[in-house]
């Protein structure tokens, strides 16, 4: 079946693309967790989405049955054979350590977690904030402005920019890159040359790096020796390419969505405002309400899952989104209650692979909401204008016409 | 009877909920590692200790006594 056909049946067909899905998703996991808590489609590839809190952490756990080798949500080269129709650099080992198991995870994970700890993301704090403010430099007057487009996109990608040693002007290109690889991946040509245009990059700049390193993690993954030997090259650039790319359009998204929420919701919005010392627990109720990863896992051998005849090579649609919703596990989940105390979210994963930049992500979140709110403490969805939503691995709004006064 | 809480190395993976909540209690290494810092949890911090609990995604946070 054509993966663009209109879907009748959500438990036995779904579609992560599908237009009103995007949209608004959260009304289809609410009835399918009441009446199959475990969809499965057969479009792309054969693939199953748990939507349940206690389904989604208990797979993240098992990491025996359930493979992180092929993470993307949309199936793409990855899943056939990796190098057949791709002549790019050699990415034989994948982005590790989003799509490596133990042993590679441990140790890539090793290497990246100290760049992305709470002392080293307090120093990012300074850099963070004055991006914010030069971006809201240029459209806090105008009265209306795409929070999207012109703001949170920009941030993240400059932030992870300056982390990797990259130059920050070439911004919108990396945006390109992981957008086309992310967003586009149903596109199979646009996705090969947003991952070419990105892996030749990186080759390029951790060549420079050997002749020439410096202070930023790129140069740290070439001069860092594990087990005695140098990092493999393939390794070091599965690992820059994969800085790159999680770090771009998760956080915006995350950003984007807290934006819309804000802007759709007066009360909650006023009550920010009034009420700044609320912006911790806000920003983990946020981050609940609106977690905008899935990744997926691979099945490893055939297995019934709570009743779910899971077939070796099978994907599970990684919904933490969904999780976050679930009723079983939190108290009006489709109400945002800025002030929730008990928020056992998984907006960063579960397990051995939480979202190893989990603390730049909350920090970047925080500094963008404290500085938009300060500049511009009133504003609303502009009336009339089309918002655009991006979905499948992350979802968030790309387009989100704001109006202030 | 005064509470003593501890953090399970093998359930933590660092999702640095404890300490952003209650900073007096935890310490996260820089691999994410939260450790707990007091013998006993002082009465007036019993409270952000559970918060800690409530709030930590891998049920990583026990009860020891109280």
């Amino acid at each position: 079946m054509a993966h663009t056909a209109p879907v009748t049946d959500w438990a036995t067909d779904f579609d992560v693309m599908d237009p009103g899905y995007l949209a608004d998703p959260f009304s289809i996991w609410d009835r399918l967790r009441e009446s199959c808590p475990i969809p499965h489609t057969d479009r792309r590839k054969s693939s199953w989405m748990p939507l349940r809190y206690e389904d989604v952490t208990a797979i993240a756990h098992d990491v025996e049955h359930f493979s992180s080798l092929k993470v993307a949500v949309i199936p793409g080269d990855e899943d056939e054979d990796p190098n057949e129709n791709f002549d790019g650099p050699n990415l034989e080992y994948g982005l590790p350590p989003i799509s490596a198991d133990p042993p590679l995870h441990t140790w890539t994970r090793r290497l990246l977690l100290p760049w992305f700890s709470h002392t080293r993301v307090d120093s990012y704090v300074p850099l963070t904030r004055e991006l914010c403010c030069s971006l809201l430099d240029g459209f806090a007057d105008k009265g209306h402005a795409d929070a999207a487009a012109d703001y949170a996109q920009q941030i993240p990608v400059r932030v992870i920019a300056r982390i990797l040693g990259v130059p920050t002007d070439l911004a919108d290109t990396f945006t390109g890159w992981v957008r086309d690889v992310l967003e586009f991946a149903d596109d199979q040509e646009r996705r090969q040359a947003g991952a070419e245009g990105l892996l030749y990059y990186f080759v390029d700049q951790l060549a420079q790096r050997k002749e020439h390193p410096g202070d930023d993690l790129l140069s740290e993954l070439l001069h860092t020796e594990v087990d005695g030997k140098p990092v493999d090259d393939g390794i070091a650039l599965g690992m820059a390419a994969l800085v790159l790319i999680a770090g771009v359009d998760t956080t915006w998204s995350a950003i984007g969505s807290s934006l819309w929420h804000l802007a759709s919701h007066e009360e909650d919005r006023k009550r920010l405002v009034a009420e700044p010392e609320l912006m911790p627990t806000a920003v983990e109720e946020l981050l609940r309400a609106y977690a905008p990863v899935t990744m997926a896992r691979e099945v490893t051998q055939d297995i019934e899952y709570a009743g779910c005849p899971m077939r070796a090579g099978d994907k599970v649609l990684m919904n933490f989104p969904a999780a976050n919703r679930d009723p079983e596990a939190f108290e009006d989940p489709d109400v945002v209650q800025l002030d929730r105390a008990h928020n056992r979210h998984v907006a960063f994963g579960s397990g051995i692979h939480r979202c190893a930049g989990s603390n730049l992500a909350r920090m970047e979140l925080q500094v963008a909401l404290e500085e938009w709110l300060a500049r511009i403490p009133e504003f609303t969805l502009a009336e009339g204008e089309d918002i655009t939503w991006a979905g499948g691995q992350v979802r968030g709004p790309r387009i989100l016409p704001v109006v202030f006064p | 009877m005064t509470m003593k809480i501890r953090v399970d190395p093998d359930k933590c993976q660092g999702h640095a909920r404890c300490y952003s909540l209650a900073p007096e209690l935890f310490e996260v290494d820089d691999y994410g590692q939260s450790t707990v810092i007091v013998d006993e949890v002082p009465a007036e911090l019993e409270e952000k200790a559970r918060l800690a609990i409530a709030n930590c995604p891998e049920y990583a946070i026990e009860i020891v006594s109280e």
